[in-house]
Order: C-alpha cells, then sequence, then structure tokens
C-alpha cells in the first residue's frame, strides 16, 4: 500500500540525523502529506514519536523487523 | 534599553506575554532551568544544538543492543516533551569545526574547547531569539559546577563575547549574579529563581523531586565526546598523523566506533567489534579500503590513509584476520574491496606477539 507521498531513507544515520532529515523532508510536503521513514538507529523507536509530539505531527505507524524501523508521518499545522 | 541588544522596537514595550528561548540539553539542569520559567507563566521554547560530538545513547547503539535494554533516546527531544514546550533542533557541526580546531581560550582536561563552545552556542541561540521574537534566553547554567566555562569569573565572558550582556538569565544560580534585565523589568519574578552552586547535584535532585521531575538522565554522562579521553585521544592522532586540525563529519563519526590501529603513520584500521559496529562501518567505506573475512566470520575492517602499497593491505589483512574466529588456523581468505575493485588474498594471521601494543589509537 502506498499511502505516501516521500521516502526518506536515514538507513545507517545515528540520531539526532534521521530527526533532521525527516525534518526537512517535511518542510516540502503540504499538511496531511505523508512521509515514509526508514530508519536502523534502534533511538527512532522513542525520539520519531516525541518529536512528532512536539511538532504537531502524526505517527501514522512505526514498525520494526530486525534492524530496521519503518515510520509514517504525517504533516501537522 | 532593550534596542542596545538589537531588539526590535516592539520589543521595548511591556510585552502581553514574556516568551523565552532555552538551551536545553536534556540533562537536569537544564531541564530545571526551563521549569522555573514556565511556572512563572512565561512563554517557554527551547533549542538543542548538534555539534557532531554530542554524546548520546545512540552512540552506544552502534554496538549490538544488550537484550532487552530499552531503546536509545535523544534527551533534549523527550526533556522537550515532558516539558511540553517547543525544540528548535539546530545543526551547528559545520560552523562548530573552527571552534574545536582553533578555540581561542583553548581547551579543558582534553579536546573540550568548553567556553568557545558556550559563547558560540549563546550567541547562536540569541541571535534566533531575536529572529523569532523571544525576549530574552536562558540556560541552566550552575556557578562553579563546571571548572571551564561555569565559574564567576566566566559568565561575564560568556555574556560578554556572545554579545548577550542582562539579556541572558541563569535560573538555577541567578540569586548568586548580578540581576538581568528581564528580571529589573519585572518580567522573571527574581524571588522565584534559585542560587544553587557548586559541583553538587542534592539541590537539583530536591528542587526535581518538589516539581514532580522524575524523568531526567543520569549527570554522568557528560556533554560532548571532546571530555572523553579515548575518544580525544583519537582525535588528536588523527590530526597528527593527517597535519591538520581539521576533520570532516566521517571523520568524527568514524571516532565513535570500532577497534582503532595505527600500524604505520600513513594508514590506519578501523576494525568493527560486532556485527552492528561492522554494519555502521560499512556505511563508510567509500573513499576507504574495505576487508573482510571470506569463510570465516571476523569484522569488517576499514583501512584509511594512503592504503596503495601492497605490503601494507597484506599486513593490514593479516591484523584483520587476527580479530577473526579464523586467528588460530594457519590461513585465512579475506576480501578486499577498494574502488569498485574487489580482490581476495589467503593471509596467515598475525600472531599476538607481532600485534604491537603502541598501533593502539
Ligand atoms: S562539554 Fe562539549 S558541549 Fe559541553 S560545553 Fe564543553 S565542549 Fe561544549
Amino acid at each position: 500500500m502506498s499511502d505516501w507521498q516521500l521516502d526518506v531513507d536515514v538507513r545507517g544515520l545515528l540520531c539526532p540525523l534521521p530527526i533532521f532529515k525527516t525534518d526537512q523532508a517535511l518542510a516540502g510536503l503540504p499538511v496531511g502529506g505523508r512521509a515514509r521513514i526508514l530508519a536502523t538507529d534502534p533511538g527512532i523507536a522513542h525520539d520519531l514519536p516525541a518529536w512528532c509530539q512536539i511538532n504537531g505531527h502524526a505517527m501514522v505507524s512505526l514498525v520494526n523487523k530486525g534492524r530496521l524501523w519503518t515510520a509514517i508521518v504525517e504533516k501537522g499545522t | 534599553m532593550v534596542a542596545a541588544t538589537g531588539m526590535n522596537d516592539a520589543m521595548e514595550e511591556k510585552p502581553d506575554r514574556i516568551r523565552a528561548l532555552g538551551l536545553l540539553s536534556g540533562g537536569l539542569d537544564s531541564t530545571l532551568a526551563a521549569r522555573l520559567l514556565l511556572e512563572q507563566g512565561i512563554d517557554v521554547a527551547c533549542v538543542n544544538f548538534h555539534t557532531g560530538f554530542c554524546i548520546q545513547s545512540h552512540t552506544g547503539a552502534i554496538r549490538n543492543p544488550k537484550p532487552g535494554a530499552p531503546p536509545p533516546r535523544h534527551d533534549a527531544l523527550h526533556a522537550a516533551k515532558n516539558l511540553g514546550v517547543k525544540l528548535h533542533m539546530v545543526d551547528i557541526s559545520a560552523d562548530y569545526v573552527r571552534i574545536v580546531t582553533d578555540p581561542k581560550h583553548g581547551y579543558g582536561k582534553h579536546l573540550n574547547p568548553c567556553l568557545d563552545c558556550k559563547i558560540f552556542m549563546v550567541a547562536k541561540a540569541w541571535e534566533m531569539a531575536k529572529q523569532l521574537g523571544y525576549h530574552f534566553i536562558f540556560t541552566g547554567e550552575v556557578l562553579g559546577q563546571r571548572p571551564m566555562s561555569q565559574r564567576r569569573d566566566t559568565f561575564p565572558v560568556i555574556d560578554r563575547e556572545a554579545g548577550v550582556k542582562g539579556w541572558l538569565l541563569r535560573p538555577l544560580t541567578a540569586l548568586r549574579m548580578p540581576e538581568t534585565e528581564p528580571e529589573q523589568r519585572g518580567w522573571v519574578d527574581r524571588n522565584r529563581l534559585e542560587g544553587f552552586s557548586g559541583r553538587g547535584r542534592k539541590p537539583q535532585m530536591a528542587l526535581a523531586e518538589k516539581l514532580g521531575i522524575t524523568d531526567y538522565p543520569s549527570p554522568a554522562g557528560g556533554c560532548c565526546f571532546l571530555t572523553d579521553e579515548n575518544y580525544a585521544r583519537k582525535l588528536r592522532d588523527l590530526w597528527n598523523f593527517r597535519n591538520t586540525r581539521e576533520y570532516t563529519i566521517e571523520d568524527i563519526l568514524l571516532l565513535k566506533a570500532g577497534r582503532h590501529l595505527r600500524p604505520a603513520p600513513h594508514f590506519k584500521l578501523m576494525i568493527g567489534r560486532d556485527q552492528s559496529e561492522n554494519l555502521f562501518l560499512s556505511g563508510f567505506r567509500q573513499g576507504r579500503v574495505m576487508i573482510r573475512t571470506k569463510n570465516t566470520a571476523g569484522p569488517l575492517t576499514l583501512m584509511e590513509g594512503d592504503t596503495t602499497a601492497p605490503e601494507d593491505r597484506l599486513l593490514a589483512c593479516r591484523i584483520a584476520a587476527r580479530y577473526s574466529k579464523g586467528k588460530d588456523q594457519g590461513k585465512v581468505v579475506m576480501t578486499i574491496d577498494s574502488d569498485g575493485f574487489s580482490e581476495t588474498l589467503e593471509v596467515t594471521p598475525l600472531p599476538a606477539h607481532e600485534l604491537m601494543d603502541h598501533w593502539h589509537v
């Protein structure tokens, strides 16, 4: 299912770089637009939801398989 | 007059709502500083600067996670979430290079240029505050807590050189400092600030308990890798053998992972210590020689520097084989990848007595 407009591949990057890249990517999306984030830093499991919460974005899903985390984030206002 | 500091005219009036921007590391002190201002009804937001050297538990996550260990987290993000404030995360790593390579006020115990670093961050925060319409800035600094940057004689240096005189409030130690502009103007109630000093943590912990703050990182972690003896040694080694004090972001990331050996002045090896580090190092293979074991379990090794001589590559392979499961075998087959070419080499693992202690960086 392809319900996102943008892929943000931050595999191999350590936090906070995945957050910086996600922030930059979302800047190019309209409110309500979605990005899929692919990450290998386990910190993403804590950091992305926290970052979404303080910035008003919605954390749609977060799935972990082995060393890969896949998240869908929806841009807020 | 506010205008003297560069604040715009609108801010000279008594604002309806006082807005403050704080430097937030996510440690207890900066969290408490923010909270003390929130308690006074001040509109607080924070900024966290990424220098490239920040110690976050994520760096530990380069290695295989311990079973059952909680996922690592970014302290400032979580502190901001718990405080319920906005956090501006700003990457200053490129501009920060000159602070590390040429600090006007010198280094602390290792390669930590704390005073220059503080001046740089405070100046950046103040610049942001003016742009974004915050009335003043604050930090969680406590007088006497850190030997280099948190002293009675260094606070005025920070304020003066960052161009923020009078507009930087230190809520945890304010009662020991001259009044700042926000206090003089009645924007901040000085009586509700603290007068902490020294290296002890007890008053901060008591205040945290009083304010119901329980979720904060242990103070032992330190701000950044530049205060870490092992890390500083590796960075000095890099500078010495390159004959320049420059570094790239890749360089400083690589110093955080693997076993580092310099068997000769012109090249060095970075050897993964587990599967997770191997994966991390493999992401930096571009522009370096990557050495792996072919049929035996073993580390991923990166060779960096002048890597062209066959005898150096042979030695690198023999050292890498020494750290593989085949270290006691007569021969181990190694794969060497460089510049898109791949070759194999059968080598004898280096015996323990030939592995020189002084090679370890
Ligand atoms: S420990 Fe590192 S981050 Fe903290 S003030 Fe010193 S140089 Fe800056």
